[in-house]
């Protein structure tokens, strides 16, 4: 018992994953996609932010009578992937509404009958 | 002049870095063009005067700013990886020229700028991955190359080139958040980042459940950004619909460089003996890369876009790559590796020429091609040359590399594998004999363009087609470094 409570974090980061990818695969809709997409990439941020955390530790700013603080490289790495996540989002959302522009829709069964029709 | 020579690692991704927004900044006619062109040139002498510098003296380690690792940032340069530099800016060096006279600039108009930069952004990425000593950097630079490889795909002038690159974008994404997934665990588990490091580290942290895992998920990530069988679902459609230029470039480094990442992690950081002793990945490896050398193979001999065609005989090709690294042997590995640089060439020319194809004929269907071989005699010559190494025909690249693949399997005993190779080669001579036999034994309609195709467009296929030839009488260079490549991976010093 203790070890689920104590793993926590980490079951968030299953369930959340899981559910991304879900979405990604099970949705149509290019929008919604996307959403799955960034649900998934939040799940291994939180992984990355989990690692870093120390019980009992403080932010690592170097003060007196502070032992203990969080490693804070994991945060600095996911703040790198957290930007590479909006790029990614900015761009597919750009790339739907050109699909959107050259389909008149953005769910995925219509644009594969239109290209089969073609 | 030693100056320069010293930074060598550093200028090769920091100049085509800095060039692309200048390409931003100064949108002239032609003056974007011209700083891409000088930008890959450049790149292309950096990773010449490299591979001069690891042939004479080995390894090279260059400390970003001056912080040694575990702190810094630290690029590594091996006889691996400066194969796969040269690759990468070799391939950007000629199709940057090619670029220009290419239908893509009319197409994109007033835009053109924004294409040289997400070019020379896809370069820096591509070599990036290559060249970086640091797990995570590398993440980082995959994600310039992937973002901006999404942006060219999306040029396409058909409009299934927007759903082509939505698609890689999801798939790639995923790929590539597979992989820091398990750099974060390695991360966790052993507290550095630094590939050396990482190498030394995990064996005496031992192969716990966090190991094991972050393996999975990494040979699962590259392998979708490798589009190996049966991950391969983005790249038919990417390859396809993305316009020749594109598709030249990234079918002869995009997944190149990520069979590099599986090599680099597999043999260098997780150690051939938990890769292949520990954990039983030669099989699967083996039974996939098998499968992709038929299924996909059999696939294009059905296809009729010749674009299509060529792209799903890359799925194939990356079969052969796959399986000379799941042999685990130095022969093998060395065969794994030198298809990589031999099938860059090959693809890279077939695209090239059907990119000039395209710019008279206005398509890349097979019936299209009718009588292209009377009327544009230099141009269906580069594809015969091309297409010959594709197949495996000795004095070509192709050969050589099938030669060593085949070696590598009676080494071990895989007498079976063997003649796996040579029957989908057979597979090969189908498809491309398909395209020659439209091309050179079928009349061409009367209203058929009787124009060979622009010089610009015909020098940098001929050049490459010239590589495949050159490569495959003169072997010395690419067989010298994926020896020592192979050796060092395969840990037996050096």
């Amino acid at each position: 018992m203790i070890d689920f409570v104590g793993l926590y974090n980490y079951w968030i980061v299953i369930f959340l994953a899981m559910a991304g990818l879900y979405i990604v695969i099970a949705r149509g809709n290019l929008i919604k996609k996307l959403v799955g997409l960034n649900v998934f990439q939040a799940s291994v941020f939180i992984l990355y932010i989990s690692f870093g955390k120390i019980f009992g530790g403080t932010a690592p700013i170097i003060e007196k009578g502070i032992k203990v603080y969080s490693n804070p490289l994991p945060h600095v790495l996911i703040l790198t992937a957290i930007v590479v996540g909006v790029a990614t989002t900015a761009l597919g959302l750009a790339l739907v509404v050109r699909i959107r522009q050259a389909y008149g829709t953005i769910e995925e069964e219509d644009i594969h009958v239109q290209d089969e029709s073609m | 002049m030693s100056f320069l020579l010293e930074h060598l690692p550093a200028l090769i991704i920091v100049v085509p870095l800095m060039c692309a927004p200048l390409c931003v900044l100064f949108r002239g006619k032609n003056t974007p063009f011209i700083i891409a062109l000088a930008a890959t040139w450049f790149a292309l002498l950096c990773a010449c005067l490299l591979a001069g510098e690891v042939f004479d003296k080995g390894t090279i380690a260059y400390h970003m700013g001056g912080w040694p690792p575990p702190i810094g940032i630290e690029y590594r340069v091996d006889a691996l990886n400066v194969l796969v530099l040269l690759i990468v800016a070799g391939i950007g060096s000629v199709v940057a020229p090619y670029s220009r006279s290419s239908l893509l600039l009319e197409y994109v108009q007033d835009r053109a700028y924004m294409f040289y930069a997400a070019y020379l952004l896809c370069l820096t990425g591509l070599m990036g991955v290559a060249i970086t000593g640091d797990a995570f950097n590398l993440f980082v630079f995959l994600e310039i190359s992937s973002l901006s490889s999404y942006v060219l795909i999306a040029l396409g002038f058909d409009r299934r080139a927007l759903t082509a690159s939505y698609q890689y974008l999801i798939m790639g994404t995923i790929g590539a958040t597979f992989i820091v997934i398990a750099i974060g665990l390695l991360y966790q588990a052993t507290g550095t980042l630094n590939m050396a490091d990482l190498a030394a580290r995990i064996p005496a942290h031992g192969y716990d459940r966090t190991i094991v895992a972050a393996f999975g998920f990494l040979v699962v990530g590259a392998a979708l950004k490798i589009a190996l069988f049966p991950l391969h679902q983005w790249l038919p459609n990417a390859y396809a619909y993305a316009p020749s230029t594109v598709s030249a470039f990234l079918a002869a480094t995009a997944t190149k460089v990520s069979i590099y990442i599986l090599i680099r992690f597999l043999f260098t950081i997780f150690g051939v003996k938990f890769s292949f002793e520990v954990l039983p990945t030669g099989i699967p490896l083996m039974t996939m890369a098998v499968l992709a050398m038929f299924l996909p193979s059999i696939v294009a001999c059905f296809q009729n876009d010749v674009k299509r065609m060529l792209a799903y005989s890359s799925v194939a090709q990356i079969g052969y790559m796959i399986l000379g690294v799941s042999l685990v042997s130095v022969v093998g590995l060395q065969a794994g590796i030198l298809h990589l640089f031999n099938h860059a060439l090959m693809k890279g020319s077939l695209f090239l020429v059907m990119g000039a194809l395209f710019y008279r004929l206005g398509s890349c269907h097979i019936d299209a091609l009718a009588g292209a071989g009377k009327r544009m005699p230099w141009t269906m010559a580069a594809f015969v040359g091309g297409g010959l190494s594709l197949i495996g025909v000795p004095l070509t690249a192709g050969f050589v590399s099938k030669w060593y693949l085949i070696l590598a399997s009676l080494e071990k005993g895989l007498w079976v594998i063997a003649l796996l190779v040579v029957a989908s080669s057979l597979l090969a001579l189908v498809y491309v004999f398909r395209v020659i036999e439209s091309a050179y034994f079928r009349p061409a309609p009367t209203d058929a363009p009787a124009a060979e195709a622009p010089l610009s467009l015909l020098v940098p296929a001929w050049v490459l087609v010239g590589g495949n030839v050159w490569f495959g009488i003169d072997t010395s260079i690419p067989v010298e470094l994926s020896r020592r490549a192979a050796v060092s991976l395969m840990g037996f010093g050096g």
